[in-house]
């Protein structure tokens, strides 16, 4: 290390020349690209292993047929056929996952700006909600699950008593084809804490001198929403809508636990009817071919979202 | 956003009206936090009541909302009879543990090498960093457990603690955007002073980015401890099994929900006590991490 006292290569003007962005030339730059690159093998190593590899056996699996105990055999599009023309279930959570994430994501988010919104005060005491809106968040979907298969007891719940109370008709809410979505996106709205923390962020970042300056222009609170909080919080909005799709087709646990997939199917979500078929009837070529049809409606979701970000997502800085 | 209005001191008494929108505008503020904390508040709190109520009053009608039932039966019954508790409890600590270990290591390498370091296709790496982010975990799931079962990890741990020493996407992106507030003047002066690389990353990024490691710890036991569908696929046997599983275990017996609630209770419990000793290290490690716009 002693060679490198008096003319390290990465020591001094450093960030002005990563600034200007002026490429390095010579052994200098082969050393910081080589310690560069040493620093991110272990993520490197873990794409491949881990998510490229597992992606790319997907796909080639979404075209074998796979029972679990023997080996994959090659059938070409075969699956995708059966999926596409045959497969009632498939439509069924298709449609099922689309309308949960239809209901939620809106729900979901609009509770959580509105509660940033509630909680982006500095009064005192706001540490004592902030914490309390929280901590449902922290808690297991498997606990939240089992303590709302109590709360929806017909029998037992306390939430038909208390409906009840209201003039509500008796529902049991997880037997009923009509409830039960609804329900797992009510019971799911609990958890409302990590895209309301990153609202929060957001807020705390906005300049308080835009806020002056529409004071200044006669602004009222609404106006002051309209024109400033949701222009300035647009890249913490499409943050949030991107990951909580993502998350929302993913829903398992509730249907998982609270109905299995049922009555008649009215909770078979897609990630279900996929560990259906990989877990239960070990078709691990037919579950990779609805793993693989997933991937494909994500990544156009997210792709169409943030394409039309640029007419809606404001990116100035102050 | 009226925060500056509420927190700004009175000029008491010489505007009465002035005074009264004040006062009305406190009342409803904290009335309506106070309803809503109320709300969210509600399933947890009629877990913890009925965790200690006495299996014939479990459920009382019309609903008693207080602990006008109280035993501490429960408890003993749901942790030891009912479930292998400390087994359960175990397993979970361990592989959160080395789970945070992995974590803390390999993302504050990636990251650093990403934040300080400037090599072809650096910003392209990064960019497929963000998009894994992106990539459903259910979509690796199926050939994920084909590799652990061909490399006989079914049934094991490893399954759930070896990714973590390769890095999470959204972790080393939170470090990242930690490690370029980190003046680089610090890192130059030790660099003249002839310290190796791994020597920076250790003893002079490591101490700065205690509140950074801190969120990202936190995260990682959360996510871990209520992980519901890796452990449900990678653990079959009941020795291996996390107490997620245990408590999705019980839903399937017919048992009294009384106990159901205290291993419940005794399953969140953990995490509440880290989240409230690390609590001011959670929204800090959010607001580096550059989401705020």
């Amino acid at each position: 290390m002693a060679d490198v006292r008096t003319d390290h290569p990465l020591a001094g003007g450093r960030q002005a020349a990563l600034a200007r962005g002026e490429p390095r030339r010579g052994w200098l730059a082969r050393r910081e690209a080589l310690y560069g690159y040493a620093f991110i093998s272990p993520w490197l190593f873990g794409l491949l292993a881990f998510t490229a590899g597992p992606l790319l056996a997907a796909f080639y699996f979404s075209f074998t047929e796979y029972p679990i105990l023997s080996e994959p055999t090659w059938i070409g599009l075969e699956n995708y056929e059966r999926i596409f023309t045959e497969d009632e279930q498939f439509i069924t959570s298709l449609i099922n996952t689309a309308v949960y994430v239809g209901i939620r994501v809106p729900l979901h988010l609009g509770l959580a700006f509105g509660l940033a919104l509630m909680l982006n005060r500095t009064i005192r005491g706001i540490g004592f909600f902030r914490t309390a809106i929280y901590l449902p968040s922290m808690i297991p979907i498997v606990a939240m699950a089992v303590i709302w298969r109590i709360l929806l007891d017909p029998r037992v719940g306390y939430v038909n008593y208390f409906g009840g109370l209201l003039g509500l008709p008796e529902v049991n809410w997880l037997t009923s084809e009509a409830w039960v979505k609804p329900v797992i996106v009510f019971v799911s709205l609990w958890q409302v804490g990590i895209p309301m923390i990153i609202f929060l962020a957001g807020l705390g970042g906005i300049p308080e001198q835009l806020y002056e300056a529409a004071e200044i222009d006669g602004a009222n609170p609404l106006q002051k929403l309209v024109s400033v909080t949701i222009p300035m919080m647009t890249p913490v909005i499409l943050y949030n809508v991107v990951i909580d799709i993502i998350n929302s087709f993913q829903v398992f646990a509730y249907a998982f636990i609270l109905t299995r997939g049922g009555p008649n199917d009215a909770t078979l979500f897609y990630v279900l009817y996929i560990y259906r078929q990989a877990f239960q009837y070990f078709q691990m070529g037919y579950a990779s071919a609805l793993s693989a049809i997933l991937f494909v409606i994500v990544l156009i979701l997210t792709l169409i979202l943030l394409r039309s970000s640029n007419r809606w997502v404001h990116y100035e800085r102050i | 956003m009226s925060a500056s209005s509420v927190a700004r001191p009175a000029s008491a008494g010489t505007r009465p009206a002035f005074g009264r929108r004040k006062i009305i505008d406190r009342v409803l503020t904290y009335g309506s936090l106070a309803l809503v904390s109320a709300i969210m508040m509600m399933p947890l709190y009629l877990m913890i009541l009925i965790s200690f109520r006495p299996a014939d009053r479990a459920f009382t009608y019309p609903p008693d909302l207080w602990f006008t039932y109280f035993t501490l039966d429960n408890y003993p019954d749901a942790l030891f009879r009912l479930l292998p508790f400390s087994l359960y409890l175990r397993n979970t600590v361990i592989i959160a543990s080395l789970v945070i270990v992995g974590e803390l290591v390999a993302c504050s390498l990636v990251a650093y090498g990403f934040a300080r370091f400037r090599f072809p296709g650096r910003d392209a790496l990064f960019v497929v960093l963000l998009a894994t982010l992106m990539v459903p975990f259910v979509v690796r799931l199926v050939p994920l457990f084909i590799l652990f079962q061909k490399l006989g990890w079914i049934n094991t741990f490893l399954p759930l603690v070896v990714p973590s020493f390769f890095g999470t996407p959204f972790f080393i992106f939170l470090m990242r955007q930690f490690f370029m507030t980190i003046p680089s003047e610090l890192v130059d002066a030790a660099r003249i002073d002839g310290a190796g690389e791994l020597r920076i990353w250790a003893q002079i990024m490591m101490p700065l980015s205690k509140p950074v490691l801190a969120a990202v710890a936190i995260f990682a036991f959360q996510n871990t401890w209520n992980d519901f569908l890796g452990p449900l696929v990678f653990l079959q046997k009941a020795e291996v099994r996390t107490i997620i599983l245990g408590l999705y275990g019980l839903m399937g017996m017919f048992v009294e929900w009384h106990l159901v609630m205290a291993a419940v209770v005794a399953a969140v419990t953990p995490l509440i006590i880290v989240f409230f000793i690390f609590q001011r290290f959670f929204v800090k490690g959010i607001t580096v991490s550059g989401l705020k716009g």
